[in-house]
């Protein structure tokens, strides 16, 4: 019992706002539930969702990350450098990595029990992640680095509101009270980007593979349009200034209190590096002019914009390595609300401000080349933005100045990856690969078995404008009954994974105790490196004609028949009895069928044709008595037809 | 052969079976002249009823639902892309070098829509001929070095993400635009555009990403597509000329835009990409036309005769027809409109199909003389363009990507007020709305529907497997008059050596005449070998011709004639010369180049129907007659008679009209009026072809020309 009151189960509520410079709102939900685990309760926990710790336990999960995304994070305005892009920037579709505690030959196995739980937990097709031919296993370049990680996505995965249901199901309070009130379906959904996130981290003490304590963090990121263009694009004044936006019009609900069995329920205004700076530049500008005379503190407090509530705390990024400025952070007590006096947060922009977000060093771009069903060749692009040169100067003393670029690419075992085929192209010159990979690792696919799998390190020149990686493949042929539904729309390759190791997406603030408190704020100040996905690719494979399957049925049996037909005529046929019967035929001298075929042969070989009454071919077959018939009954019959009509 | 083998062999009285293929084989080539006559006239006549045989179009794709969600597009879209039209059109007025204005003004607009602009530079390429690059993918070819700033043309692209799309497809939306002089109607089709993109900018059921290309057309329409299509398929990592492009300075102009205030959407000069592309629209608007009603005329055809899946079309019909109000039209050939000759054919159809239904009201064949004489005038023209292997427009240039993609012109009803290009613009709008929103709802790609049919109106055509049939028809004769052929020349070779002479005396004769007869066609297959590999020099002397520098159109021409008759008389003499001195002793040598030049015919015809139909069937109806009618015509003269005279006749008219720059003259002349013909245009069209890396330039001169040279061989044989 000592034990499990030194660690107690916990639970935090917390939401992050972050205005986004194309006039979008970033809200990043970020529920944290921690709980020991002993079998002194019987299993049983107070907040902690029972089904988790138990998958926990049966799989012996070290690690496990599943996302759902719809949509694409947008690097380039949104931003690539913090946290939150990289952290929670998922690639559309389903994305599922775990580290397992076992030992390596049972690893697979429990990966597949694994997908098939949470396949069940999720309402998901996670399950089609058990095939060999979908998951992979990185071995040094996915950044939690383990050789028990098992890695794989499902980019066609639709997310919808089934699976924000079970997702929700874990929280204690569900969307009943807290801030998860405000996840509203219809307002989250018809958002540009919509990410929900689960990691499961498990501290074990190994020693009896008997795990001691579980971290479940739920993020749920969504970019959202705050609905202000009711007045149309017709007032110019208007669209010059950022859309002023509160809870309200963006969830369409209000949080009127918090969980009562969360340990702290915050909501953060996040304003990033680039507006900072961008609204210091301003406020300097108009001190200058209106010798106003704010002093630098109170600047904070009558910025440029109005919030509808006093912020509790004011957090501002302790950093010195980034020139552009730091982020202020806002921080309000949900607390203080309650029902009478629901919290709605709202944001009213009083001048106009344009800002960048920060980029990652390298922008990452992926795309197909070539046409046709035969092969083509994937290449990645790596275009540096020019932003990130500030902070790259900083390292940029010494003459040989690195950037290090981590790639991990996954290739599905029908896109033959030829990998001989590399190239490495640095500022539009041809590069030897020698010169630029410094460490590769490659695992070829092997048909119906298992995907390709490319990881790399890239050290790139720091004063890199541009670089490019092309790599060949051929289209392979899949049997008819491996071909998924709506085959014609083309087969994924899953995104490619980023990572700048020497770049770390951390937002480390001072007011240190109070930070350490919030997980989400102790989230944003770990080390992680900056990583980015790229666009998932659709390659269009030959794919067999599935709507005729009558002419295929068709085909199938002339082939037969005709192979059946002569086959069964070879074996039957003696030519020596065969001979005999004719002249026996012959003496008999009847039959009509043998009658007309000797006249045919006759005229075969007599003269050489007949002036042309009728096609030659059905004239010596018919004689004229028949013919007579016919044409007389075809006569009457269009007589008749026509008399009557 | 086989004919007398069974004359020898019927004496015998127990006579092994044959079998009754093999049988009717030997009835059919023993009748080849009654085969020919007819399978050659249902041929024809064949081609002549595919008016009446087509079927009305019908949407295939499920998915599709076309017109099933009302528009969308407002007033208030069409305000805003008046604006854009009133600001190019104005800004034209204003300065003289508005090449790069209008291209800012386009970019800004697309930015203030939130959409991502980027601007793509291309080289003019000059069309060279290039022998080996037929049929190869068309890859990024030769970029030349010293590019000077003022050849370079600027398209403007505009992407705009669908907002909870994977990304992993796109639509492409093309408007030509030339800034150099543009026109009102390049204007209304930006405008049109720009009010679609506009209303895609805003709206949420997009699943596929939107390219907007304003193609820069003052090098060519198709040139700035394909520029762009190849940057985009197969872009190259190292190439210097990209650096060049950053020293022109009136491309630099253009970055000043950076940033839009208002959306922080960012304009880039790098090149901008959106998944696999689905399909791709070429909208034009014609300024100047006669019409009396709003009209959109469709351009389907791509290179090689290669059309876009039938359910594009379908959707753009279908919405323009019952949604829009449009009238819909597709390519004619309008002199065919007013021969009489097709009229009294139609009213011939009607009243047999009058006939029919009187028979039986379900037969429902009949179509009236008008239908039916617009549906030829129209299958005509579709098979003419397909023939030709040209693209009608810079749709083209997809197709050559597995891309669907067809160019709609707009012909707006005559009139100039400003009301009226807002009613073009808000239809127009729709229309394209509509078709996007079409295509947008798809999952698969393109895949339903036909790709390989002749239309014979906006809503009706002809599939594969109908007018393979009159194509069959029409070569079926070919090897059977070849194996007959054969069979006469082999027989009689021998015939009057032992003429009558005992059964068993006539079965060794027989077979030792089949050891010489199986010999004798190896001289005939060597003659047709070597005028084929003559067809193969001539087909790659414009490649030597494109060396010399200031050519005139004529005088290429005739040293192209000049070259090519040159290396003909130094092949003749230097290989053929042999073979005269051993076709001396061969009287009936002439049947048996016949029989080899017919059956070189019909392995070329074959071929050249699956590579492209249209070339194949004008082909057989072109070479058909005269191959099979082709016979010396000392033998006719000798003759003497009406019907060797009539067949002389009727062999010089054929040798003159199938010799390909004859034939060419004779429709140019009929379809253009026979002042504008003169010798130069013969060569601009080859050099069109081959520009365009057609097939039926090599079909000409590796198929049509040797059988033509052989045919006249024939004709003017000593025998």
């Amino acid at each position: 019992m000592k034990k499990a009151k030194k660690q107690e189960e916990e639970f935090n509520e917390e939401l992050l706002l972050k205005p986004l410079p194309d006039r979008k709102v970033l809200a990043h939900f970020h529920f944290r539930s921690s709980a020991s685990l002993s079998t002194s309760n019987g299993g049983h926990h107070h907040l902690f969702p029972k089904a988790i710790s138990q998958l926990v336990q049966k799989f012996r999960v070290k690690e496990m990350e599943l996302s759902f995304t719809q949509g694409r994070w947008n690097y380039e305005s949104w931003g690539g450098f913090d946290p939150i892009p990289s952290s929670n920037a998922k690639p559309p579709g389903v994305e599922l990595w775990a580290v397992f505690d076992v030992p390596q030959h049972q690893i697979d196995a429990s990966w597949q029990n694994l997908t098939h739980t949470l396949s069940g937990l999720f309402c998901a097709s996670i399950n089609f992640l058990e095939s060999t031919t979908t998951y992979s296993a990185p071995e040094w370049s996915f950044p939690p680095a383990s050789g028990n990680l098992r890695y794989g996505t499902l980019p066609r995965e639709a997310v919808c509101t089934e699976n924000l249901t079970p997702w929700l199901k874990l929280l204690p309070c569900r969307d009943k009270a807290g801030i998860a009130v405000l996840l509203d379906r219809p307002s989250i959904y018809r958002g540009f980007y919509h990410s929900q996130r689960l990691h499961l981290t498990s501290t074990g003490s190994g020693s009896e593979g008997m795990v001691s304590g579980i971290i479940l963090e739920q993020t749920l990121t969504v970019v959202l349009q705050p609905n202000s263009q009711r007045a149309g694009m017709a007032y110019a004044s208007e669209r010059h200034i950022q859309p002023s936006w509160s809870l309200t019009s963006i969830f369409g609900k209000q949080v009127s209190g918090t969980c009562v069995l969360a340990k702290s329920s915050n909501v953060y205004l996040l304003l990033d590096r680039g507006l900072v700076a961008e609204l210091e530049h301003l406020h300097k500008e108009n001190e200058k002019s209106a010798e106003n005379g704010f002093t630098s503190q109170n600047f904070w407090t009558k910025p440029s914009f109005e919030l509808s509530a006093d912020p509790d705390r004011i957090f501002i990024e302790e950093n010195s390595l980034h020139s552009k400025g730091s982020s202020v952070l806002y921080k309000f007590q949900v607390e203080k609300y309650s029902e009478s006096e629901p919290f709605d947060l709202s944001l009213t922009w009083k001048i106009p401000v344009v800002w960048l977000s920060q980029q990652a060093p390298l922008h990452a771009s992926r795309f197909l080349m070539g046409s046709g069903n035969e092969r083509g060749a994937i290449a990645i692009s790596l275009k540096s933005t020019q932003l990130s040169e500030g902070f790259m100067g900083a390292n940029a003393d010494d003459e040989r100045c690195d950037l290090q670029v981590n790639v991990f690419q996954v290739v599905p075992w029908y896109v033959k990856v030829y990998f001989h085929s590399l190239q490495v192209f640095v500022n539009q010159q041809p590069k030897a690969i020698s010169d630029i990979i410094e460490k590769i690792h490659v695992s070829p696919s092997k048909d119906k078995v298992s995907p390709g799998v490319m990881e790399m390190v890239l050290k790139l020149p720091c004063k890199v404008n541009s670089a490019a990686l092309t790599i060949e493949f051929d289209k392979g042929f899949l049997h008819i009954d491996e071909y998924p539904p709506d085959a014609n729309q083309g087969f994924d390759i899953p995104s490619a994974i980023i990572s700048f190791p020497n770049f770390h997406a951390s937002m480390i603030f001072l007011k240190d105790d109070s930070v350490n408190k919030s997980p989400l704020l102790s989230k944003f100040q770990e080390k992680s490196p900056v990583m980015s996905y790229t666009e998932a690719l659709l390659v269009p494979l030959t794919t067999p004609d599935f709507s005729m399957p009558y002419n295929v049925i068709t085909i199938t049996c002339t082939v037969f028949a005709l192979y059946f037909g002569s086959l069964l005529n070879v074996l039957r046929r003696r030519v020596a009895e065969e001979e005999r019967f004719l002249k026996e035929k012959a003496a008999k001298k009847t039959g009509r069928l043998s009658l007309l075929l000797s006249k045919l042969s006759a005229k075969l070989r007599g003269r050489q044709w007949e002036p042309p009454s009728s096609p030659p071919a059905s004239s010596s077959f018919i004689n004229a008595k028949l013919v007579f018939k016919v044409i007389l009954v075809a006569g009457l019959a269009v007589g008749w037809q026509y008399f009557f009509s | 052969m086989a004919d007398t083998k069974e004359k020898s062999e019927s004496n015998e009285k127990p006579k092994p079976r044959i079998r009754p293929i093999v049988r009717l084989g030997i009835f059919l080539i023993a009748h080849s002249f009654l085969v020919s006559v007819v399978c050659c006239t249902a041929g024809v006549l064949a081609l002549f009823l595919l008016p009446v045989l087509a079927k009305n179009t019908y949407i295939s794709e499920n998915a599709l639902m076309p017109g099933s969600a009302s528009p969308m597009l407002a007033n208030q879209h069409v305000l805003e892309g008046n604006r854009l039209v009133n600001d190019l059109t104005s800004s034209n007025l204003k300065s003289s070098e508005t090449g790069i204005e209008s291209q800012r003004i386009i970019a800004r607009y697309m930015l203030d829509l939130g959409a991502e602009a980027s601007i793509h530079k291309f080289h003019r390429q000059l069309n060279h001929f290039h022998p080996l690059h037929f049929f190869s993918s068309p890859d990024s070819g030769i970029i030349e070095e010293n590019y000077s700033c003022s050849s370079y043309g600027i398209n403007t692209v505009g992407i705009i993400r669908a907002p909870r799309g994977d990304g992993k497809e796109a639509i492409v939306l093309v408007t030509p635009y030339n800034a150099l002089k543009s026109g009102l109607g390049e204007a209304l089709s930006i405008g049109i555009a720009y009010s679609v993109f506009s209303l895609l900018s805003q709206v949420t059921w997009l699943a596929k990403d939107i390219i907007w290309l304003v193609a820069d057309s003052r090098y060519g329409e198709y040139a700035a597509v394909s520029a762009w299509l190849r940057d985009y398929q197969t872009p190259k990592f190292s190439s210097l000329s990209t650096l060049d492009a950053e020293m022109c300075p009136d491309i630099d102009n253009l970055y000043d835009l950076k940033v839009n205030s208002i959306t922080g959407s960012k304009f880039s000069s790098s090149f901008k990409r959106a998944g696999t592309m689905a399909a791709a629209l070429v909208l034009k608007v014609r300024n100047k036309s006669d019409q009396f009603e709003d009209t959109i005329s469709i351009y389907a055809e791509a290179s090689n005769g290669q059309m876009p899946n039938l359910d594009l079309i379908n959707v753009v019909n279908y919405l323009a027809v019952h949604r829009q109000g449009l009238h819909v039209k597709v390519e004619k050939l309008w002199s065919l409109l007013n021969s009489s000759w097709l009229k009294i054919l139609g009213e011939i159809f009607e009243s047999l199909g009058k006939v029919a239904k009187s028979l039986n009201p379900k037969w429902k064949f009949g179509i009236t003389a008008t239908e039916y004489v617009e549906g030829t005038a129209t299958l005509a023209s579709s098979l003419y363009y397909q023939a030709l292997g040209l693209p009608t427009g810079p749709h083209g240039a997809f197709r050559d990507y597995q891309i669907d993609a067809i160019t709609l012109e707009i012909l707006p009803k005559f009139s100039s007020d400003k009301v009226r290009h807002s009613d073009i613009l808000l239809r127009g709008g729709r229309l394209i709305e509509g078709v996007i929103r079409s295509v947008n709802n798809l999952l698969e790609k393109f895949h339903q529907s036909f790709f390989l049919y002749l239309l014979t109106s906006p809503s009706k055509f002809v599939s594969v497997g109908v007018y393979m049939i009159a194509f069959a028809l029409l070569i079926a004769p070919l090897p059977i008059v070849a194996a007959s052929l054969y069979v006469d020349a082999s027989s009689l070779g021998n015939c009057s050596k032992s003429d009558k002479s005992t059964p068993s005396a006539s079965l060794d004769t027989d077979e030792h005449s089949i050891t010489i007869g199986s010999w004798m066609w190896l001289n005939s297959a060597k003659l047709v070998f070597l005028v084929h590999l003559w067809g193969a020099i001539v087909s790659l002397i414009p490649y030597v011709i494109c060396q010399i520098p200031d050519c005139t159109p004529t005088t290429s021409f005739m040293i192209w004639v000049l070259l090519s008759m040159l290396s003909f008389l130094t092949l003749y003499s230097v290989l053929a010369s042999p073979l005269s001195c051993a076709k001396a002793s061969q009287e009936k040598e002439w049947a048996l180049v016949k029989s080899v030049t017919i059956s070189s015919v019909f392995i070329g015809l074959g071929l050249m129907s699956v590579i492209n139909f249209a070339t194949a069937e004008i082909g057989a109806l072109l070479m058909v007659p005269m191959c099979l009618l082709a016979r010396p015509l000392k033998l006719d003269v000798r003759a003497g008679t009406l019907r060797s005279f009539s067949r002389m006749i009727g062999n010089l008219v054929l040798g003159l009209i199938a010799f390909p720059p004859a034939a060419f003259f004779l429709l140019k002349g009929m379809l253009d009026g026979f002042g504008s013909v003169n010798v130069g245009a013969f060569w601009i069209w080859v050099e069109s072809l081959w520009a365009w890396n057609s097939a039926t330039y090599l079909f000409i001169g590796m198929v049509h020309l040797p059988c033509w040279v052989l045919c006249i061989h024939i004709l003017l044989h000593t025998c």
